[in-house]
């Protein structure tokens, strides 16, 4: 080993060992000043940490802007896909990993209310349209932006072939699509868990096993998450997929545009689709609670919500922060969603899940 | 200096001196992977079995009595087996041929030949379903989400440890013992046989026990070839952890896991133990030869499994990082590897990430060193006494521990232990740390299994000739044991480095700030809807894969300048 890389790798370590040191002030003063939570007092904490799942963008500006306005300086921590950071946010409850959260979806949303990870609170900044997302009356999680989770198909391979793409649960199950489908398994992939709730909407808890037989029955091929599913077996994720029919998001037919840019070839089944919200928080035993009100009230704001569409490609819960033109054309919202009420999602999601791994899953 | 005087020195130094110099190369790594690996283990199990600090077994009972758990051990054994099996049968003659023969182009091969070892798990699944799939080159064999795909991912993964760990060893095989048996009238195979194949045993065993380890706890592979009809410990313990956060559950595959891999292991250390002897060691060009006509056979063979095993999945990412959104070729992945993706979706552009994972394996790689360089030292000594014995046969298990044990428990353990440890004023679990110390964790056990055959080959009466003569114990590692173990060492950092650099499990499942791994770029990359994002993955994981070839290619070159630096 070369005394540059040497020389390079000590100052790695002294500078980390700095940070470290800088973080520990700043927390110890934290510690300091909780009494006084609040007060705007020297030696009230400076910085507040936000744990966010991996899809998490936020840009250089809106950054800047939310540092300037609060005086906070914005420590962004990432943590898995969303499964993980909210079984990281309980296992974490006595130690919270930061002062707020986002990320956390509705699959998730009542686990982490329930273990007591979360400290309510409700913003004012909260459009009153989004009041059809609270998981509870408490207001414990704060609703930053929503997607839909839908059967997808490949309309331009299904055009090929002069056949009707499928237009339901039920066409799935039928001779005519035999073979044509690639599902998400619920216990490894998130959108996956959103579809299946989707078919516990539809077909009830008596019926749901039932269908996912039937599907099987059918050919369906089941894969261990999305992006293995929509670039290796669907027709419209890749040039080597066989299978026309997938499930995907509403969202994803304005990412499969013609060369024109004037249409797209594959299409979002809107009888099919599940909400899934992704939710911020205040985390309880928050360093800087006041921090994380402000960052949660910032997150709702127009500059962030603004950025949402493009950068994680979910809906905006603030109807006036808009989205790509693309999406208007290409990406239409569902008119009715198959959603589980989130008190059953609380009460049945590990019994459903270890249900269906038992019954097709083996 | 009579010789009796040279002996009381020596009785001296080796009372008092070495004893402290021993014990704080022994103390050193025993509390790193204490600190490190131990400690958050037993915390996340202890939390599974005690939520509340009553303990609490019945999960034990339960998990115990599920038929569905012991299907899932029988295929973890099952694949494991199989998957070892098949990496020393491809990784044997393909040693061979990149170690005991000369030819052009062969250090390229051997680069070559390690770059799937980095490569992020996702990316190999996306390669192997691309050749494997129904519309595949390979499609029409129907081995999508088969029991042989996952064994043929794992082969592609671990034939680079058998063919480093095993080229290692016998590249530096003193030849005059064979050129000897075929004087005598023994043919190539009986000489491969009984004087080559014995002389690789603790080569061999070194490899097949990392290979199985590896293979015993893959999760990512196994998780997207083998769809839900395969599953294995680990996968379980994800889905348990991960998706249901049911700890106890958890914490029982965990032991399970611990019970399977510890039982193979012991199994491991008994052959090595009896086997890993002192060698006649020749430089390492000395042994090998250009090809002859006896060689064609292999260099055939060996041909033909690179071809199959590693350029067929490999070219499959080339040309799919080559097809730009939109229909059509081009450089257009490649360009946008400045860019931030698509709609600015990363929070980093490739470059940098790649930049931030460069420098997080060079921490890791150094750490490793350190320790796993101490391990093989420790154990590398043949101690007297039987308590030492025993402990240095202990040591040489718990090192490999970090390999057999799932990457979700460490990382969860981390959480729960890692917070202001020590009272130190930090949460060590957010300032990013906690990665290079996780990677380096990993890396470990490689270390010590590329130095150790080769320290222990080392004529003991070596370093005795030298004491006798009065050299200090320093100067007996300095002179003695340094110049051989620093043709390795370049291997050894080759392959940390390597390791550290493709890590993803470990690495995700911590929390980071700001800055984030090539791996898990590539992960996120592939998680994104839009043609470029994936295209930008395909043309990431090339890049990865480059890199990689050109560490390895400079290790390769560094293992001629350890003498000369020391």
């Amino acid at each position: 080993m070369s005394r540059n890389t040497r020389a390079r790798t000590s100052a790695a370590v002294a500078l980390a060992a700095a940070a470290a040191l800088g973080l520990g002030a700043c927390s110890s003063s934290d510690a300091s000043s909780a009494p006084a939570a609040g007060g705007a007092t020297s030696g009230s904490p400076t910085t507040v940490n936000l744990v966010v799942h991996d899809s998490f963008v936020i840009s250089d500006a809106a950054k800047a802007a939310f540092e300037k306005e609060s005086g906070l300086t914005l420590n962004v921590v990432t943590s898995g896909d969303g499964g993980q950071l909210a079984n990281q946010l309980v296992l974490t409850k006595d130690a919270p990993l930061g002062d707020a959260f986002f990320g956390v979806d509705n699959s998730y949303a009542t686990r982490v209310v329930q273990a007591g990870v979360i400290e309510p609170y409700t913003s004012a900044a909260l459009p009153t349209s989004a009041a059809r997302f609270a998981v509870d009356d408490a207001g414990s999680l704060t609703p930053i932006d929503y997607g839909d989770v839908c059967v997808n198909v490949d309309t331009a391979w299904f055009d090929k072939k002069k056949l009707t793409p499928p237009a339901s649960y039920e066409d799935l199950t039928k001779p005519e699509y035999q073979d044509l489908t690639v599902l998400l398994d619920p216990t490894s992939s998130s959108p996956g868990t959103a579809f299946l709730f989707g078919t516990i909407a539809h077909f009830g808890t008596d019926g749901y096993l039932d269908y996912w037989t039937r599907l099987l029955d059918n050919g369906a091929k089941i894969d261990s998450g999305w992006s293995d599913a929509y670039y290796s077996d669907y027709t419209g994720g890749s040039e080597d997929g066989t299978y026309p029919v997938v499930v995907s998001y509403n969202t994803s037919p304005a990412e499969t545009l013609d060369e024109a840019g004037t249409s797209t070839t594959t299409a979002a089944v809107l009888s099919t689709c599940t909400d899934q919200v992704e939710y911020a928080g205040v985390l309880a035993g928050a360093k800087n609670p006041e921090g994380a009100k402000k960052i949660v009230d910032f997150l709702l704001g127009q500059e962030f919500q603004s950025e949402i569409a493009a950068g994680m490609y979910m809906y905006p819960v603030l109807e006036s922060a808009g989205v790509p033109d693309s999406w208007t054309s290409f990406a239409p919202l569902p008119a009715t969603t198959n959603d589980v009420p989130a008190a059953d999602i609380a009460a049945h999601r590990d019994e459903w899940l270890s249900d269906w791994s038992d019954a097709v899953g083996q | 200096m009579t010789l009796t005087d040279a002996a009381r020195r020596r009785d001296r130094w080796s009372v008092a001196g070495t004893g402290v110099g021993w014990g704080i190369a022994t103390a050193v790594p025993v509390l790193f992977l204490a600190v490190f690996f131990v400690w958050p283990v037993v915390a996340l199990v202890v939390k599974g079995f005690a939520p509340d600090g009553a303990l609490d077994l019945s999960p034990f009972v339960d998990v115990l009595t599920k038929p569905r758990t012991w299907r899932l051990v029988g295929l973890t054994l099952a694949q494991a087996v199989a998957g070892t099996a098949v990496s020393l049968l491809v990784g044997v003659p393909t040693a061979y041929v990149l170690y005991r023969l000369r030819f052009r182009g062969r250090g390229v091969v051997r680069a070559w030949v390690t770059v799937p070892f980095v490569l992020p798990t996702v990316v190999v699944g996306v390669a192997f379903r691309a050749v494997l799939g129904e519309g595949g080159p390979l499609g029409f064999l129907g081995l999508d989400q088969s029991f042989v795909a996952i064994v043929a991912a794992l082969a592609f993964f671990n034939v680079a440890v058998v063919v480093r760990t095993v080229g290692g060893m016998w590249e530096r095989l003193d030849p005059r013992a064979e050129q000897a048996a075929r004087t005598l009238g023994a043919g190539p195979l009986r000489v491969l046989r009984t004087v080559t194949l014995p002389r690789l045993v603790p080569a061999l065993t070194s490899a097949a026990s990392v290979v199985f380890l590896f293979c015993a706890t893959a999760f990512g592979v196994v998780l997207v070839l083998g769809g839900r009809r395969f599953g294995t410990i680990e996968t379980e313990i994800y889905r348990q952890t991960v998706q249901l956060l049911d700890l106890p559950t958890a914490a029982v595959l965990s032991v399970l896991q611990l019970v399977v891999i510890v039982v193979a292991l012991a199994v491991a250390a008994r052959a090595r133990r009896h086997r890993e002897n002192a060698l006649e060691l020749a430089a390492a060009e000395q042994a090998a030869h250009r090809v002859a006509r006896g060689d064609l056979p292999v260099v055939g063979l060996v041909a033909a499994f690179v071809l199959l095993l590693h350029v067929l999945p490999i070219a499959t990412l080339v040309v799919r990082s080559l097809r730009v959104p939109g229909g059509g070729w081009g450089p257009g992945n490649y360009t946008a590897l400045g860019t931030r993706g698509q709609r600015d979706a990363l929070t980093a552009t490739v470059w940098e990430a790649g930049a931030a994972s460069l420098r997080t394996a060079l921490m890791a790689t150094l750490i490793a060193l350190v320790v796993g360089g101490l391990v093989s030292l420790v154990l590398s000594r043949s101690p007297r006494a039987r308590a030492a014995r025993r402990a240095r046969g202990l040591l040489d298990g718990v090192v490999m521990l970090p390999l057999g044990v799932s990457a979700v428990t460490v990382g969860f353990g981390f959480l729960l232990t890692m917070d202001h440890p020590f009272g130190l004023p930090t949460d060590l679990r957010t300032t990013g740390l906690l990665i290079p110390v996780a990677q380096a964790v990993v890396a470990v056990p490689l270390v010590v299994r590329t130095l150790l055959p080769v320290l222990r080959a080392i004529d003991p009466r070596l370093r005795q000739a030298a004491a006798v003569l009065g050299a200090s114990p320093g100067r007996v590692l300095g002179t003695v044991d340094w110049p051989i173990a620093a043709r390795a060492a370049g291997l050894a950092i080759g392959f940390a480095f390597a390791a550290s650099l493709g890590e993803f499990g470990a690495t995700s499942f911590l929390v980071r700030p700001g800055s984030t791994t090539l791996p898990v770029v590539i992960y996120q990359l592939l998680g994104r809807p839009g043609a470029q994002n994936y295209g930008m993955a395909m043309a990431a994981s090339v890049v990865l894969a480059v890199v990689t070839a050109s560490v390895m290619l400079v290790a390769e070159r560094l293992r001629g300048y350890g003498t000369r630096e020391f």
